[in-house]
C-alpha cells in the first residue's frame, strides 16, 4: 500500500485530541490579513492627507497634480518592485541609484557611438543584470552579506558611470522622437511611463502572489535553513532575485534617459534610501520574509503625496527629507509593535 | 546533619505552558563537596541549574545560600551569591579574545574608563593556564570546540564563586583535557568551593564525586553517598517506570518486509565513520545515544544534507546517489530535523505554504503558477488526517502549539508520499498528549508501510515505539538492541560506554 493510501486509512483512525492539547493561545489572525489590514491602513491615510490637502490647495485636487505625482514616483516605483522582492528574500540592495545612472550612461553613450537607442537602452538593460549578477556571486558564492556587497557595487558603479562620462552629463537630444516618446508621450493623455509602471506593477504582483518560482522566495526569506531543509536551493534563489532587481533599476535607467534626453552621471545618487523607505513603509521586512508590491507602491505614494503637499504648502524644500524620516520612523515603529504584540 | 548546607532547594516547580519540567523537587549541597546531579535527558537538570543561575525564575520553591532564602532574579545576582554556572552550550563572544571572554564579568563591573590588556592578558594566562596553555590573546572562534569549552571552564574559575555548578562539562573534552579538569575541579574542593556536577558518564561521576542525587521526569527520587551507590543503582534510580500504556503496539515477531533502507560503510570523515543501517517495511527502528553523539550528523548525510565521504545508500533495492536534499526529495527519503522552529517550520507563513515547502513542482501549473486550490486541498487533507488543531490552514504556523506545530513538520514531510522518514527527536518539547498522537501515527505509517526512522535523547520513547533500537557512540554504531534486549539500562551503558567497563571487569573476575 502506498503511503498516501496509508494516510488515508489514518484519517478514519482519526485520534481524539485530549482536552488539556488544545491550545488556548490560537488566535484568528493571519498574515494575508495582516498584510492587507496595513494595505487598507495605508490607503486611509494617503485618502485622508489628501482630502485634507483639497481644503488646503486648490491645486492639490486637480488632474495635472495626480498626474505629476504619478509621473514623479512610476520610473521609482519600477526600482522598488525589485527592492521589495528582495527585501523579502532577506537581502537588500543599495546600489540601485548607482545601477539606475548606469543603465542611462551606458545606454546614452552607446547612442552617442552610433547605435540606434533600442539597443544601447537593452545593452544597458544588460550590464544592469550583469552587475546583479556580479554582486549575487559575492552575496551566494563568496558569502558576503548583502548589505556590504551592494554598497561596495553602489560605489563602483557610481565611480563607473564618471569614468565613462568623465564627469559631464552625456546630451541627448537627437534621440528619436519614437524613442523620448518612452518618457515624454502619452497614450490618450495617460503618459506611457505610467502605463508602463502599472504594467511592471502588475505582472510582478501577480507572479509574487501566484508563481511558485516566487513562493520560493518567501520561503528563503521566512527560514532559510528549513528552506534548505525543504530542498530549496536558497543560493539559486537569492542570486536570481539580486538579478532581478538590478535588471529592474536598468529598465528604470533607460526610461529615465528617454524622459530627461540626457544622461547625467550623478544622477539617482540617494534615491535606493528612498526607495528602501517605500518598501518598507508598505510592509516589506527587513528581516525577510513578508512584503508585498501593492504595498510598497503605497509606501511610495505615500511619500510623494506627502512630498507634494509640502512644497503645495510652501514648506522649503529642506523640511521634505527630515519629515520623510520621520515618517519611515513611525511605520517601523508601529510594524515593530504589531509583530511584538503577536508573538 | 547539623552543619547548614551551603545551597539548598526546597520544593521547586517550574513549568513551561503545559510541559512540568520540575514538580516539587529538593537538593541540598554541603560545603565543600562534589555533588553529581543525574537523570535523563528531560529529567530537569538543566533547569534546576538554570534557576539556581538566574536564568530562569521557580513558579513555586525556595532556594536557601547559607540557609537563608534568596531570590535569583538574574544571572548577575547569581554572581553576587558566588554561584557560577559552566552551560552545556558554548556562550562564548566568539570574536573576542579567550582573555576578553575569561574577564568578561570583571570588565563589565570596571569603573576605569579604559582596559588594562597587559594585565588582562597576564592574569587570564594565570588562570587558562591551570586547565591548559591556550595562548590567552587567540580569538574564540580560532579554538576547537574541547579548547573553547575549557575557556568557559576558566571563566567560571575566575568569578570567586562559593557554588560552581559543571553541566556536562566534559561532553566535548579529551580524556586527557577530562582528567585535568577532575583535578582542578578536586582542588577547588579542598580550597572549600562547592560543586554541582551533572554528567552522564557513570565512571566520572563514582570517581570524582562524593554524593549523587537522581532526578527523574522533574521529580526527585533520592541522594545518596557515592560509597553506598553504584553505577547500576542510579542508572536503575533514573529510570524504571510505567510506560507501556502510552505507546502503540509494537510489530508482532517475524513480521518485517522487506528491506526499505540500506546504508553501507558511511562516514562524512569527521564526526562519524563506517555507519551501516538496515530498515525493513513495517518496523521503526530507534538510534539512540548521547547528544553529541553523531546521530544528527548520520541522517543529515543520508539525506544529503551533508557531504559523506564514503558509503553507499540503498532505497527500497535500488542505490540511489544522493547529492543533496532534492535528490532525496525525488527519490523518496525526506528528514525532519529536530531544531523544529530553526529549520523544521517556516513561523510567520501560513500552514498551508508550509505542508507544501517539499514539493512545489506537484502544486505548478504549465505556466509555472502555483495552483492555489491544489495547495489548500493538499492542506486541507493531511491536517485532517493528522489531527492539526488550527483557526484554518491560512492560519500562520506560529499561532500552533508547539505538538501541533510538528504536525504541520510532519504533514510537509507526508506531502511527497515519502518512502522513509528519519525523524530527528519528534516529539522534543510536546506536550504529553500531543506525543502520543504522533507515536500512533508514526506506528501507522510503519504499518501501512512507510519507514520510519527514530532518533529520540528520550530513552522511554525508543524504548516504548521503536521495535529495535540501535545505539550511536562518538560517531560510531556501539550496538544494536532487538525488541526483547530493549532497556533504558542497556542503552545507557552502550551509549555511554559503561558496558565495555563492567565486561572488562567480569573479564578481569574470570581471568582471576
Amino acid at each position: 500500500m502506498s503511503p498516501r493510501e496509508a494516510g488515508e486509512t489514518l484519517m478514519q483512525a482519526e485520534i481524539k485530541a485530549p482536552e488539556t492539547a488544545i491550545e488556548k493561545h490560537t488566535r484568528r489572525i493571519n498574515f494575508a490579513r495582516l498584510a492587507s489590514m496595513r494595505e487598507a491602513g495605508l490607503i486611509v491615510i494617503i485618502l485622508a492627507l489628501c482630502i485634507a490637502m483639497s481644503f488646503a490647495s486648490p491645486h492639490f485636487l486637480t488632474w495635472g497634480n495626480f498626474r505629476a505625482m504619478l509621473m514623479s514616483f512610476s520610473i521609482e516605483g519600477i526600482v522598488v518592485v525589485g527592492m521589495t522582492i528582495l527585501l523579502i528574500v532577506g537581502g537588500i540592495d543599495l546600489s540601485v541609484g548607482s545601477v539606475v545612472c548606469f543603465s542611462m550612461v551606458v545606454s546614452g553613450a552607446l547612442f552617442l557611438a552610433g547605435l540606434d537607442p533600442w539597443t544601447a537602452s537593452l545593452i544597458g538593460i544588460g550590464v544592469s543584470a550583469l552587475i546583479g549578477a556580479a554582486m549575487g556571486f559575492f552575496v551566494t558564492v563568496v558569502g558576503l552579506n548583502h548589505f556590504i556587497t551592494s554598497l561596495a557595487a553602489m560605489v563602483i558603479v557610481r565611480g563607473l558611470c564618471l569614468v565613462i562620462t568623465k564627469g559631464t552629463p552625456l546630451s541627448l537630444f537627437t534621440l528619436p522622437p519614437a524613442f523620448k516618446a518612452i518618457g515624454q508621450g502619452s497614450f490618450h493623455g495617460l503618459p506611457y511611463v505610467i502605463i508602463i509602471f502599472v504594467v511592471v506593477v502588475a505582472i510582478f504582483d501577480f507572479l509574487l502572489r501566484r508563481a511558485t518560482a516566487f513562493r520560493k522566495v518567501f520561503y528563503t526569506g521566512s527560514n532559510e535553513k528549513a528552506a534548505q531543509f525543504s530542498g530549496i536551493k536558497t543560493k539559486q534563489v537569492k542570486f536570481w532575485v539580486t538579478v532581478l532587481c538590478s535588471t529592474l533599476a536598468g529598465l528604470a535607467g533607460v526610461i529615465y534617459m528617454a524622459r530627461f534626453g540626457a544622461a547625467t552621471p550623478t544622477f539617482g545618487a540617494g534615491m535606493e534610501l528612498n526607495i528602501i523607505a517605500a518598501a518598507v513603509i508598505g510592509g516589506a521586512s527587513l528581516n525577510g520574509g513578508s512584503g508585498t508590491i501593492f504595498g510598497a507602491i503605497l509606501g511610495m505614494a505615500l511619500l510623494s503625496v506627502v512630498t507634494s503637499s509640502l512644497i503645495l504648502l510652501d514648506v522649503s524644500v529642506y523640511w521634505q527629507d527630515m519629515i520623510k524620516g520621520c515618517i519611515l520612523l513611525a511605520a517601523v515603529s508601529i510594524d515593530h509593535f504589531l509583530h511584538r504584540k503577536k508573538s | 546533619m547539623t552543619e547548614t548546607p551551603i545551597l539548598e532547594i526546597r520544593g521547586l516547580s517550574k513549568a513551561f505552558g503545559p510541559v512540568k519540567a520540575l514538580s516539587d523537587v529538593r537538593f541540598e549541597l554541603k560545603q565543600g563537596e562534589i555533588h553529581a546531579l543525574c537523570g535523563e535527558n528531560g529529567a530537569g537538570k538543566s533547569t534546576l541549574m538554570n534557576m539556581i543561575a538566574g536564568v530562569l525564575q521557580p513558579d513555586h520553591g525556595e532556594i536557601l545560600i547559607d540557609g537563608v532564602a534568596v531570590s535569583i532574579p538574574s544571572p548577575a545576582a547569581a554572581q553576587r551569591l558566588g554561584i557560577a554556572l559552566v552551560h552545556q552550550e558554548i556562550a562564548l563572544c566568539q570574536d573576542a579574545t579567550v582573555a576578553e571572554n575569561i574577564y568578561m564579568a570583571a570588565i563589565n563591573g570596571r569603573r576605569a574608563p579604559l582596559m588594562n590588556f597587559h594585565r588582562l592578558y597576564a592574569d587570564a594566562q594565570k588562570v587558562m593556564d591551570l586547565l591548559a596553555p591556550i595562548p590567552v590573546r587567540t580569538r574564540v572562534a580560532d579554538l576547537s570546540i574541547s579548547n573553547q569549552q575549557l575557556v568557559e571552564i576558566a571563566k567560571a574559575l575566575t568569578l570567586d564563586c562559593k557554588v560552581l555548578m559543571l553541566d556536562e562539562p566534559t561532553a566535548a573534552l579529551t580524556e586527557g583535557e577530562a582528567q585535568r579538569l577532575f583535578a582542578i575541579v578536586r582542588g577547588l574542593k579542598d580550597r572549600g568551593i562547592s560543586v554541582v556536577y551533572i554528567s552522564h558518564r557513570m565512571a566520572e561521576i563514582f570517581s570524582l564525586c562524593d554524593r549523587v542525587t537522581v532526578f527523574r521526569d522533574g521529580h526527585y527520587v533520592a541522594t545518596d553517598p557515592i560509597a553506598k551507590s553504584s553505577p547500576d543503582d542510579v542508572v536503575r534510580k533514573m529510570v524504571g517506570r510505567e510506560i507501556t500504556q502510552l505507546y502503540p503496539d509494537k510489530l508482532a515477531p517475524g513480521q518485517p518486509g522487506r528491506l526499505l533502507l540500506s546504508v553501507e560503510n558511511l562516514s562524512d570523515g569527521k564526526r562519524f565513520a563506517d555507519v551501516k543501517l538496515q530498515l525493513r517495511a513495517g518496523e521503526i527502528l530507534g538510534i539512540g545515544g548521547l547528544i553529541g553523539a553523531g546521530r544528527s550528523e548520520i541522517a543529515q548525510t543520508i539525506c544529503g544534507l551533508r557531504p559523506a565521504s564514503s558509503g553507499t545508500v540503498e532505497l527500497d533495492g535500488t542505490a540511489v546517489r544522493i547529492r543533496n536534499y532534492s535528490d532525496a526529495v525525488k527519490a523518496g527519503l525526506v528528514y525532519l530535523s529536530e531544531d523544529r522552529k530553526g529549520s523544521g517550520v517556516f513561523l510567520d507563513m501560513p500552514i498551508a505554504a508550509n505542508v507544501s515547502a517539499l514539493d512545489l513542482g506537484k502544486l505548478t501549473g504549465s505556466l509555472g503558477l502555483l495552483d492555489r486550490k491544489a495547495e489548500d486541498r493538499q492542506a486541507t487533507d493531511l491536517t485532517k488526517r493528522l489531527g492539526v488543531r488550527m483557526a484554518g490552514i491560512d492560519a500562520a504556523v506560529s499561532t500552533l502549539s508547539g505538538g501541533n506545530q510538528q504536525k504541520v513538520a510532519i504533514a510537509k514531510q507526508l506531502s511527497i508520499d515519502p518512502k522513509v522518514i528519519i525523524m530527528d527527536e519528534p516529539t522534543r518539547g510536546i506536550d504529553v498528549g500531543a506525543k502520543v498522537e504522533i507515536h500512533r501515527l508514526l506506528r501507522q505509517l510503519a504499518g501501512k508501510g512507510v519507514g520510519i526512522v527514530v532518533i529520540s535523547s528520550e530513552l522511554p520513547e525508543l524504548i516504548g515505539l521503536c521495535d529495535r533500537v540501535m545505539v550511536v557512540r562518538e560517531g560510531r554504531i556501539a550496538g544494536e538492541l532487538g525488541a526483547d534486549e530493549l532497556g533504558e539500562e542497556a542503552i545507557i551503558m552502550l551509549a555511554s560506554g559503561v558496558q565495555n567497563s563492567s565486561n572488562q571487569e567480569k573479564q578481569a573476575q574470570n581471568v582471576a
